[in-house]
């Protein structure tokens, strides 16, 4: 019982990331029409935007102080941040700590402003082509922006702590119940499943109660007709695909943490996605949500001991194959909608 | 000659002279010369060329006739090099066992999984052929270490049976003999060509293999394939069933890749589970995009394109550049450094990535419809201005439901 808990909360983060991006990649696909391959690239810049974000906050000029010295015998030098400079050293301890989370406020401006840009720049002009084309240039566009992070950032993982509260584990089982040290589960983790479920509910409230979604909707079931009634479905669509890449990026920004960024971070996860996508259903919102937690759940199943040891290797494989049997079983995925990519 | 047309012999003549004559084609300055950078002609980039060109034709026949993008041919290509090293490890160091294995290797597995992934089209197949890939990569990486050795990669050890190995015998690849590490060098009042042993064997496969790829192109199983691409629904209409049709493309092309894969392992006795990775079936799409979807010579020009680039630019380092530009004032040196710097050495991927995207906005039909342009432009008054070759370039319209 404790063991099936752990391995459900296991799952439960890499779900919340692999149903973000799948849910901005449907938002694109199902508006758009578009397959971006370029959608984990927008996930790695979302968490590049972190570590730029927490560096600007490091920023620090050096004083030397003339009472200690370093082991040479010159005066120590002493590098204090320009935030604890102005704010005083508690409050701006404090912003440097909390730097992961404050980046959101910066990333979500820059996440859709590269969205426009992307879509404004480039895909607008593919929507006519064949899907082959749509894959070809996003693929394309992919390994340009991970190229161009690499530049500057280097190739290693740069690790991005968590703020100090929500460092180190908390016993969950307590709560529950259950015996101390039983379900031990790390507390960030849990911030971004509980963050994950905010945007996803975030998202689906807005295309649900806004009349801004409700046109989107509407766009997404028959363009045309929309585009007949004077609306202007065009730029509606675009601002969807800022939205979407905004998602992505949070899903960046939050996950550094958890894993130190790397410039091809965003490509491992993508191949993925697209997996998730497709279990869930090209199109269907709730079946990429769905598709992301449940594939991830099983992944964390897959690699408990007793499982391993029963079918070696199925940690690897389990997510590629319950995709094949999907699409073979239920060609149009979960929750597929009808007519949608069909051949 | 051979059952081709005209216009096809000449092409393949072409090709074979290139193929031939390529240490002295690829070597053209002078060995002690600053330019001697760009010279391609040592044996193994010129292995690499008709490698990834074999891997590129068999690719093209899938994708450029049936209009099917499979993200999966790096499995095959895995599948093929491990073959010829286990045939090293039980046999001997003759590769001729080990091809043959590859390519039938390749083929039964290009069969299951073609037979899986085919049942669907579009979006679809990209996505079951690249879990597919990426299922035998992890595979390979982790449960299989018995027969892929893991992150090690498979290689040759001195208590491996090699039970036709006899005391004379080479103790690197070879065929009957013919070691295929061994060169020739020639040298001419300053340039230095080198022909090698396996470099040669690799250019007659390849001629051979492009043989194959014209007769399909022009065969009716190959009419066969561009309907697929034009139009499927109309084709089951009149009652034909396309399974088998793209099943045997997607087998060939499966089996072309193990052949190159093999050859891989020909030259350099070795086999790693990244030969799988998705990346480098994405490599082989770019090299295909890149030449000319569904043109014969455009799949091999891609590949060289990329291998000859991928390999001049990452050698480009920033004193390069500074020989360069050193005519220049500093001032304005530095600069144009400064500019080119990211694209080159370690940011070649940026260059290509660019390149590619370019291609695929500006010239869908790539290098070779590039070259269709320009010669248009030029000798309208001879051609009349026909358009496009209508055989070479199918209409464009995918088969995937829009």
């Amino acid at each position: 019982m404790d063991a099936i808990l752990l391995q459900t909360l296991n799952g439960l983060d890499k779900g919340s990331a692999y149903a973000l991006i799948a849910l901005g990649l449907t938002l694109i696909f199902g508006t758009l029409g578009v397959v971006n391959f370029a959608h984990g690239a927008l996930f790695m810049i979302g968490a590049f935007c972190a570590v730029t974000f927490s560096r600007l906050f490091s920023l620090s000029y050096e004083t030397l102080d003339p009472t200690k010295k370093d082991f040479l015998g010159n005066p120590l030098k002493v590098k204090t941040p320009y935030l604890e400079g102005w704010f005083g050293p508690e409050l701006g301890g404090t912003l440097i700590d909390w730097a992961v989370p404050l980046s959101i406020i910066f990333a979500i401006p820059v996440m859709i402003f590269i969205g426009f840009a992307m879509e404004r720049g480039l895909i607008k002009h593919f929507y006519k082509r064949p899907h082959a084309d749509q894959i070809l240039v996003t693929f394309g566009l992919a390994i340009v922006l991970q190229e161009v992070v690499k530049y500057f950032f280097g190739a290693n993982p740069i690790p991005t702590p968590a703020p100090m509260a929500f460092r180190g584990s908390a016993d969950l089982g307590v709560l529950i119940g259950m015996d101390p040290n039983v379900v031990i589960y790390p507390v960030w983790r849990m911030v971004y499943f509980f963050f994950a479920a905010a945007i996803i509910g975030a998202v689906f409230s807005f295309l649900q109660f806004t009349t801004f979604g409700m046109v989107v909707r509407a766009g997404m079931a028959d363009r045309e007709t929309v585009g007949l009634l004077g609306i202007n479905i065009d730029r509606r669509f675009t601002i969807m695909f800022g939205i979407a890449a905004a998602v992505a990026g949070l899903a960046g920004v939050m996950y550094t943490p958890i894993n130190s960024p790397n410039y091809h971070m965003g490509m491992d996860f993508l191949v993925l996605s697209f997996v998730v996508v497709v279990v869930g259903g090209m199109g269907s919102l709730p079946g990429a949500v769905l598709a992301g937690f449940m594939l991830g759940i099983l992944e964390s199943f897959a690699s408990m001991n007793a499982i391993k040891s029963l079918i070696p290797g199925i940690d690897q494989i389990i997510i590629y194959v319950i995709a094949i049997v999907i699409l073979l079983t239920r060609p149009r995925g979960l929750m597929g909608r009808k007519g949608v990519m069909e051949d | 000659m051979f059952g081709l047309e005209k216009k096809d012999t000449s092409l393949l003549v072409i090709v074979a002279i290139l193929a031939l004559f390529a240490p002295f084609i690829l070597n053209p300055f002078p060995t002690e010369s600053g330019l001697a950078q760009f010279n391609a002609g040592y044996p193994d980039l010129m292995q690499r060329f008709v490698i990834f060109g074999i891997f590129a034709i068999g690719f093209n026949i899938l994708f450029g006739l049936t209009g099917y993008l499979s993200f999966g041919h790096a499995a095959f290509l895995g599948v093929g090099s491990y073959s010829v090293v286990w045939m090293y490890k039980l046999l001997d160091y003759n590769i001729l066992p080990g091809l043959v294995l590859a390519v039938i290797t390749a083929g039964i597995f290009a069969l299951l999984i073609g037979f899986v992934s085919l049942r669907r089209s579009g979006i679809y197949f990209s996505i079951l052929t690249l879990a597919f890939a990426q299922m035998s990569f992890n595979l390979a990486y982790s449960v299989l270490t018995p027969i892929t050795n893991g992150e090690t990669g498979l290689q040759v050890y001195n208590n491996d049976k090699q039970i036709l190995m006899s005391a004379g015998d080479p103790t690197s690849p070879h065929l009957f003999g013919i070691v295929m590490n061994k060169s020739a060098n020639l040298s001419i009042a300053g340039w230095d060509f080198t022909f090698n042993n396996g470099y040669y064997f690799c250019a007659v496969i390849l001629l051979i293999v492009f043989y194959l790829s014209i007769r399909i192109f022009r065969s009716p199983f190959g009419m066969m394939l561009r309907a697929v691409k034009t139009n499927q629904t109309r084709m089951n209409y009149t009652g034909l069933n396309s399974r088998p049709y793209t099943l045997a493309a997607f087998v060939i092309s499966g089996m072309y890749a193990g052949l190159a894969g093999g050859l891989m392992a020909a030259m350099d006795p070795l086999a790693g589970a990244e030969r799988m990775q998705w990346t480098a079936s994405g490599e082989v799409v770019l090299m295909t995009i890149l030449g000319g979807v569904g043109t014969l010579l455009g799949p091999v020009l891609g590949a060289g394109f990329i291998k000859y680039f991928e390999n001049i630019f990452s050698k480009i380092n920033d004193n390069v550049l500074h020989g360069w530009f050193s005519f220049l004032p500093d001032g304005l040196e530095n600069l144009l450094v400064g500019i080119i710097h990211p694209f080159v050495g370690k940011g070649w991927h940026l260059t290509l990535g660019l390149l590619f995207m370019l291609v695929v906005i500006f010239l869908p039909g790539g290098l070779m419809e590039g070259g269709q342009r320009i010669r248009e432009r030029f000798g309208k008054k001879k051609g009349g201005g026909g358009g496009k070759d209508a055989e070479h370039h199918p209409k464009e319209a995918p088969h995937v439901a829009e």
